[in-house]
């Protein structure tokens, strides 16, 4: 029941993408981002529809895969593109009702959920495709800067790794107690919202003990093993670029600047 | 009153790449009464296999069928049927939830939709059955030891009054104290009641001594099906699946072949002891 939930989940493959820096992945996921922003004609998208699509090819990721991600917030994208359609003033294309269409909120509806599909897509292709030990060691070396103004980065960065741990492990166990629960004739499915609220304490409070269980063994250990955070602290594999890294940048800036002087001379403006 | 496996197959996570088969074509008949070991090795698929019994997985393919009746017809109660077979999960204890013990017993009899009077009853039964201090029930399951929390956890599945009693792994890390507690408690259990009882465990030793049937899973597939005798004179090829027969297997096997008499087919210590007595004497 759980385990469907794709967000944030990586797929274990061969692939130059997973063996890119993840500082280049969390770059690249930026640029692809901000290039979805910067116009709406319809060859920015085209543009932007092409980078994606090649980076999928080179990530031997199945694409049934990444689309599974965007189950989860099928409503949003509906919700938003309802937003736009029947919100928007213009030259009116249907009337029925109270309900009024117009050319604008149609193209405006068309591009949002475009974009917030390729969003989801791009990020869910960073997570796919990154370990997330991976992503937050490239976080940690990629905002180093910021400790010079005193941000705990190392810190907030170990925070992310365990808590990102912890997600599976804890869903797991969500699913044990519920099947657990069930075996004791539980009912989670039938009933008005309080009752099935009322419902959940039984796999609610298992599951904060053994998440204080968890936290507790965890301290433990790495006191056990001398953890005191950033200072002097060494890594087994440090990050460091290869070739493919600097061609993965060339790449990325030059698609974001192709899109950029595409946007310049379509439009006339640089955003 | 009987439960039928009839060549059920399992696939976990089926379309997202880690497809992964747990279980393949088990089929078996567990009649009514019996005390069965189920063994294997971590991840050969028994925990999967006993979520079938109770129809909390439900099989690829196959069918599971209890008292005649197939589980997986649309009109099949499910609610029952889980109240008849009653599934005690790896380390019950991290499921306890309520504020004392006797209420937390109460929740599986509760749910059956009982009248209060035979909801406590029940309840009283069955944390006495499984020997639990009366001046402890109206604690909190978090003040208890280890061995105490499970016992209440089992009194939790046994206050629904099973037909069937499958319990994961009970004696997992328990100290010996504990582990023979429950091992004895289930003896107990059955004595009183007859019910079925399904063990899973990966220690033979703690099996061989009570159960009057085993069946070793290796890698998803039902590889023995027997007598604790019979199995044991395969403890070669058990061990190969990373499972051990019991040492007084190993023991008698070897004097048999430094040209002792003695019965290879002892199973307890005891056994063993009136057999080797037997030859030198």
């Amino acid at each position: 029941m759980l385990r469907d939930i794709t967000i944030g989940q990586y797929y274990q493959t061969e692939s130059v993408i997973h063996k890119l820096d993840p500082r280049v992945k969390l770059m690249g996921t930026l640029v692809f981002i901000i290039s979805l922003f910067l116009g709406k004609s319809v060859w920015i998208y085209l543009g932007a529809t092409i980078f994606l699509a090649v980076v999928i090819k080179l990530s031997n990721v199945p694409l049934k895969f990444i689309l599974k991600g965007l189950k989860a917030v099928v409503l949003l994208i509906v919700l938003s593109a309802a937003f736009n359609l029947f919100l928007t003033d213009g030259r009116v294309l249907v009337h029925f009702w109270i309900f009024t269409i117009t050319a604008e909120g149609l193209y405006q509806a068309v591009f949002m959920v475009i974009r917030l599909i390729y969003l989801i897509m791009g990020s869910s292709l960073m997570t796919l495709t990154t370990t997330p030990n991976h992503l937050t060691d490239g976080l940690e070396k990629g905002l180093g800067f910021l400790k010079k103004i005193k941000v705990p980065v190392h810190e907030i960065s170990m925070m992310m790794s365990i808590a990102l741990r912890f997600i599976p492990i804890l869903i797991e166990e969500t699913d044990k107690i519920m099947k657990a629960q069930l075996a004791r004739g539980a009912d989670f499915e039938n009933g008005n919202i309080l009752k099935r609220a009322k419902a959940m304490i039984p796999v609610l409070v298992p599951l904060f003990i053994s998440a204080f269980r968890r936290a507790n063994e965890l301290a433990m250990a790495m006191e056990a093993r001398c953890y005191h955070g950033d200072e002097g602290r060494t890594k087994m594999k440090p990050l460091k670029y290869q070739k493919r890294d600097r061609i993965a940048y060339i790449s990325m800036f030059g698609y974001l600047a192709v899109l950029i002087a595409l946007n310049v001379w379509m439009s006339g403006r640089i955003i | 009153m009987s439960i039928i496996a009839d060549h059920i197959n399992y696939t976990y996570e089926i379309g997202t790449g880690f497809e992964r088969q747990a279980i393949k074509d088990i089929s078996f008949v567990i009649e009514d009464g019996e005390f069965i070991g189920l063994i294997g090795h971590t991840g050969s698929g028994k925990s999967t296999l006993i979520q079938h019994l109770n129809g909390l997985v439900k099989a690829t393919s196959g069918t599971v069928y209890y008292n005649g009746q197939d589980i997986y017809d649309k009109d099949y109660d499910l609610k029952t049927l889980r109240s008849k077979v009653g599934l005690v999960f790896q380390y019950p204890e991290h499921q306890l939830f309520e504020t004392d013990i006797f209420k937390d017993v109460c929740f599986g009899p509760k749910n059956l939709g009982l009248p209060k009077m035979e909801v406590e009853l029940r309840a009283f039964e069955a944390l006495r059955m499984v020997g639990l201090e009366e001046n402890l029930y109206y604690q909190s399951p978090f003040d208890l030891s280890g061995g105490q929390k499970r016992r209440v956890a089992i009194a939790g599945v046994l206050a629904m009054k099973p037909e069937v009693l499958i319990l994961d792994e009970p004696t997992a890390g328990l100290d010996p104290k504990g582990r023979d507690d429950i091992l004895e408690c289930l003896r107990y259990l059955k004595e009183e009641t007859g019910m079925t009882i399904i063990l899973v465990s990966h220690s033979m030793e703690d099996v061989a001594k009570y159960v009057n049937r085993i069946m070793v899973m290796n890698d998803g597939v039902l590889m023995y099906d027997d007598t604790p005798k019979n199995i044991f004179t395969h403890y070669r090829e058990l061990e190969e699946i990373g499972l051990a027969a019991p040492q007084v297997t190993y023991i008698m096997n070897d004097l048999k072949n430094a040209g002792f008499d003695v019965n290879t087919g002892a199973i307890t210590v005891d056994e063993a002891v009136e057999s080797i007595m037997a030859s030198v004497r």
